[in-house]
């Protein structure tokens, strides 16, 4: 009997939706951009008092980060879902959670990772010091993937619903309140000088709690909205 | 070696169709026929596992298909009203995609091939966005080819299709089951395979 590996599977369809994103620059590129402006409005509106930006970079990075990823969860299931592929992804003759959790990753590469690397270049608007930028760094590289984990739940719900996009917000931005306190507050932690890792570490199980169950309850979710 | 026995079926509180029996055995083709709305597409999503069965069983080598579960889907191979093939993608790609998903390891000799038995020669590496309607509807045809399925689930395969293509669907319905193939098809067009009675199953 054919059948494909585990890793093949994931490399396969990681690769797949790479490169249909990079056909769909556009889309890339609005969660990017999106970010970015969010970021960079709050010392345009605030003004320049240095002591008052410190304090609120990190909530603010997080809060924009956390919309940014918002913005891109529609598109996470749906194409697949209108042009016929998802049904076909379920007649796989592979577990579907790991053909999720490939989707979540490819999902994350592109909308995820670049709020990663462009978070420390906007932190320097808010005169955020060396350390603190690398803490950032490392609580979004933790913290990203579970909100896109987060957000397949969401998006595997809401799968054919009109309205779906605003209603995926409403039920997965309460479930990344955790996310957020945690990641923000590794941030203001090293600021004030008191223990970073124990954010971190728990970021770090969210983690590992994030890719052993979403992936099982949006392949769930999946097969319900199939229905 | 696919059974259905007592099978029903229902969207909502409607239900479609009830004490459904037939099989399948190898060499066979079924037609499911019925009006518009009488479940033609409800037993094929059925017959894949996208919906649940109201009460009854559907069998596969003698064992129930949800306990088989990937099992079944190795062997089987669904066409749906929808092409399954990205836009963005050109025809050699999403067949490649595809393919690999289903397990089936091919190599692009095998594709083009593939593409040009379907009349696509000198359109396999444009983008799916730019070809016709009928066109797409080959290409995803074209994934009947590269599958060593045995089970062929095909819904309406013949929209959009012209006089030549269907012809061409015929023969290889025709060659599918003389490899010892099976399958199932709904469609409001005629279609015959040369030396193969068809059976019919109404729904009503």
């Amino acid at each position: 009997m054919n059948k494909l590996s585990l890793i093949g599977l994931l490399s396969l369809v990681i690769r797949r939706d790479l490169v249909l994103a990079m056909r769909r620059r556009a889309d890339v590129l609005t969660t990017l951009i999106f970010f970015v402006i969010v970021v960079s409005l709050f010392p345009l509106g605030v003004g320049p008092e240095m002591d008052m930006l410190r304090k609120m970079a990190p909530g603010v990075v997080w809060v924009a980060a956390l919309l940014a990823s918002m913005l891109s969860l529609g598109r996470m299931f749906s194409a697949d879902y209108l042009d016929g592929t998802l049904e076909q992804m379920m007649l796989v003759p592979q577990s579907l959670s790991i053909l999720v959790l490939a989707k979540i990753l490819a999902h994350w590469m592109v909308s995820g990772l670049p709020l990663v690397i462009m978070a420390p270049v906007l932190g320097l608007q808010f005169d955020m010091s060396a350390q603190a930028l690398w803490v950032l760094i490392a609580a979004l590289l933790l913290g990203t993937p579970i909100l896109s984990m987060i957000g397949a739940v969401g998006a595997a719900l809401t799968l054919g619903l009109r309205g779906g996009g605003a209603l995926v917000s409403l039920l997965v931005l309460p479930l990344c309140i955790p996310v957020l306190v945690f990641g923000a507050g590794a941030v203001e932690a090293v600021v004030s000088g008191t223990s970073v890792s124990s954010h971190l570490s728990l970021l770090g199980a969210l983690l590992v709690i994030a890719l052993v169950f979403t992936p099982w309850v949006t392949a769930l979710a999946l097969r319900i909205s199939m229905e | 070696m696919l059974e259905i026995s007592n099978l029903a079926c229902s969207r909502g509180d409607h239900l479609l169709f009830s004490d459904l029996n037939f099989s399948l055995s190898a060499g066979d083709l079924l037609q499911v026929q019925g009006a518009n709305g009488s479940g033609k597409t409800s037993l094929l999503r059925t017959l894949c596992g996208f919906m649940m069965p109201a009460t009854g069983e559907i069998r596969w080598r003698g064992q129930n298909v949800r306990e088989l579960g990937d099992a079944f889907y190795a062997e089987m191979i669904y066409l749906g009203h929808l092409n399954a093939i990205k836009d963005e993608l050109n025809a050699l790609e999403n067949l490649r995609i595809s393919a690999g998903l289903a397990g089936c390891r091919v190599d692009d000799r095998q594709v083009i091939a593939a593409l040009r038995r379907m009349g696509l020669r000198g359109r396999e590496t444009l983008p799916v966005k730019v070809l016709s309607q009928g066109q797409r509807r080959r290409v995803a045809l074209a994934r009947l080819l590269l599958s060593n399925a045995p089970l062929w689930i095909l819904d309406e395969p013949l929209t959009a299709l012209d006089v030549g293509a269907v012809g061409l669907m015929q023969e290889l319905i025709g060659e599918h089951l003389v490899n010892n193939g099976m399958v199932i098809y709904t469609t409001h067009q005629p279609l015959e395979v040369v030396g193969i009675a068809t059976r019919w199953l109404a729904l009503s």
